[in-house]
């Protein structure tokens, strides 16, 4: 899938997650960039994320996870 | 009720868009009940606690949520923190998983030893619920446990009492046992859901580790739905009617074309075989008190014919109220809703077809038309929507068809005279009129939680509080019980009065809808103001709060002869001077 492509698609996720339709996000989008992304949100959007891309994220790489980039390459490899 | 939390929902959809869901659901120009529910858990509860308050709003019930601090169910039953008493929650839920048991057996373990271990963990769950009950009283929801993860002798794990699938099986049963020998006690029954889910699913061990759920977020939703359905249910919000379309619903064809000998129903084939499993999962439904009713496009003789065919199951006696012309089905609903005297709200109409449900769903936007699938999924769906989710089942609801049948022969009856009182008087109606008394206090407290019209006050009571109001000299109480030569219509009436000096203020006056104009209210209050002149009272005050639903007794004291003090756009105020009292029931032969 094309780099371009999921970042559409995960904009879409992080606006129907945290309902706001002005996020864009990018590759150094982090939890402190966007209202509202805490910890307990973190799960919902995790689950949305794989959800939307039909992918299950093993728990090493959540936990590895540091920004919206680092999604984009896991999603680049698994979808 | 909002689309996206009719079953079968989409999990992701709700989790992921749940913001906007909730934002909908009060906006909607609906009337709630307000709630106090405590989420005491062993795991964590926030997203079950978000979700749970989705498909509570879409119940009509607007909770307060409490979330115990994380893994703290215990401490928190047992001493409670300030915050929890001021909460005072009316509903307590136990969210416990297999991940909380803190003795589990050893393969070097004896039974002995096992039995005490059992009963340890269960004297632990014991001890929370007393000191939750003696406390608050409330309503206790505790999860059971869902069966293990993983099988360490495999298959002998559930016959060998060393073997975890056993052991939590027998705890399992320590808790049903319990919940059945205690009232407003009730069990989340996550062994069954789990298990639906598929284990493997639900125990994710992601989930567990990564964010200490015991249960995976996808399997949340149904998680929370199932629970919501337990609340509903205790505040008397389940569906009480079915209205059924006939052809490729109840049997396969139509039988306008096919003829009767052309329907598939019965052992014949493999498409009447779902046919005749359906028609017997409805004969169960009407066991315990769902009431059946047809709401067909078909010619009645047509109808009744396919329901006489020598393999159905359900016979045309199985049914309160056939519908079976050529009028629109909204319109047919609504009449049905109308005759049986019940809210179009409370009737599910299922059919196969999607145009029908539509058109239903738009014009009668409260009642319920699922998207029940394929006929092998008839079943399943409607099971899985817990329309009719039983906590209490009363002698009453047993009976309540034999109670809708004799209503239908009383209206055929009454077209027979020419006078009202005449066909009143010929009912030989007996009534008793009588303090609660302590086997009916389910009855009564599910009574002030599901009738909505014909109530004055809409106090909505539990069974525990009930059971208090009983014993506090502060109130005077009243039900009533009427029979006629048709049958026992059982508890229909209660009043609470609350006396202060020599004033009586009317707290609760309601009645079922099953007796209306029967003149049971003048009885009752006959009753109501002999035994307050006997306790030195000289004025009953009343009062009429109005609600979405009960406009039908906003005059109702003044009918009664009370004067009104004093009226605002949503209540009123009004008095009766006992002084001069005369009896006013005509009719009815009453028994103290």
């Amino acid at each position: 899938m094309e780099r371009a492509e999921i970042f559409e698609k995960l904009n879409n996720v992080f606006r129907d997650v945290f309902d706001d339709d002005t996020i864009t996000v990018s590759d150094n989008t982090t939890a402190s960039d966007i209202d509202g992304w805490d910890s307990l949100m973190h799960i919902t959007l995790i689950s949305a994320v794989e959800d939307e891309f039909d992918i299950k994220f093993d728990m090493k790489s959540v936990v590895a996870m540091k920004n919206v980039g680092d999604m984009a390459d896991i999603i680049e490899k698994e979808a | 009720m909002l689309k996206e939390l009719q079953y079968p929902f989409d999990s992701q959809l709700i989790l992921k868009k749940r913001r906007s869901l909730k934002k909908k659901l009060l906006s909607e120009n609906k009337s709630f009940i307000d709630k106090n529910i405590a989420i005491l858990g062993g795991s964590t509860t926030h997203d079950i606690a978000e979700i749970l308050e989705l498909f509570l709003l879409d119940f009509g019930i607007r909770p307060s949520l409490y979330e115990s601090e994380f893994g703290q169910w215990w401490q928190d039953s047992m001493f409670p923190p300030k915050e929890l008493e001021l909460f005072n929650p009316d509903i307590v839920f136990i969210h416990t998983s297999c991940r909380n048991i803190l003795n589990y057996p050893s393969i070097t373990d004896n039974n002995e030893k096992i039995d005490e271990m059992l009963n340890t963990e269960f004297s632990r769950y014991e001890q929370a619920w007393q000191a939750l009950k003696n406390k608050y009283n409330p309503v206790i929801i505790q999860n059971n446990f869902e069966l293990p993860y993983y099988r360490l002798l495999g298959n002998t794990d559930v016959t060998d009492r060393r073997g975890h699938t056993n052991y939590i099986s027998r705890l399992n049963t320590k808790f049903s046992d319990y919940a059945a020998s205690h009232d407003a006690f009730y069990i989340n029954d996550i062994n069954y859901l789990s298990a639906d889910y598929g284990i493997s699913k639900w125990s994710d061990p992601f989930y567990w580790h990564m964010y200490k759920y015991c249960l995976a977020l996808d399997a949340i939703p149904e998680f929370a739905f199932n629970l919501a359905a337990i609340i509903k249910s205790v505040y008397g919000k389940n569906k009480k009617a079915l209205a059924l379309d006939l052809d490729n619903t109840l049997w396969g064809g139509i039988v306008g074309d096919d003829g009767v000998e052309g329907i598939e129903i019965g052992h014949e084939t493999s498409m009447g075989q779902v046919y005749s499993e359906f028609q017997q999962y409805l004969k169960e439904l009407s066991s315990i008190g769902i009431t059946l009713n047809i709401n067909s496009k078909n010619e009645y003789e047509n109808a009744i014919a396919g329901l006489n065919h020598p393999e159905s199951t359900l016979s045309p006696n199985d049914f309160i109220i056939i519908k079976a012309n050529w009028q629109s089905k909204d319109r047919n609903l609504f009449e049905i809703a109308k005759e049986l005297n019940i809210g179009s709200d409370s009737i599910v109409f299922v059919d196969d077809n999607p145009a029908e449900r539509a058109m239903v769903s738009a014009s009668l936007p409260d009642t319920c038309a699922p998207d029940i699938g394929s006929p092998e999924n008839y079943i399943r769906i409607l099971d899985r929507s817990r329309f009719f989710e039983v906590t209490e089942l009363s002698s009453d609801d047993v009976k309540r068809n034999e109670m809708y049948r004799a209503n239908v022969k009383r209206a055929a009856e009454q077209t027979q005279f020419a006078d009202y009182g005449e066909y009143l008087l010929s009912l030989n109606m007996k009534a008793v009129i009588r303090d609660f008394d302590p086997v009916y206090i389910p009855r009564i407290a599910q009574l002030t939680n599901k009738s909505n019209q014909f109530n004055l006050t809409t106090w909505r009571i539990s069974e525990s509080e009930m059971a208090e109001i009983a014993k506090n000299d502060r109130y005077m109480r009243l039900y009533g019980k009427l029979s006629d030569k048709y049958g026992d219509n059982g508890v229909i009436t209660v009043v609470i009065g609350e006396k202060d000096n020599d004033t009586l203020h009317i707290r609760l006056w309601l009645m079922s809808c099953r007796v209306l104009k029967r003149d049971m209210e003048y009885a009752m209050l006959d009753c109501l103001v002999a035994d307050a002149k006997s306790s030195g009272i000289k004025k009953l005050r009343g009062y009429y709060y109005k609600t979405a639903k009960n406009t039908m007794v906003k005059e109702f004291y003044g009918t009664l002869g009370f004067d009104m003090l004093e009226q605002t756009d949503d209540s009123s105020q009004w008095i009766l001077d006992l002084n001069n009292y005369q009896n006013k029931n005509k009719y009815i032969e009453v028994e103290r």
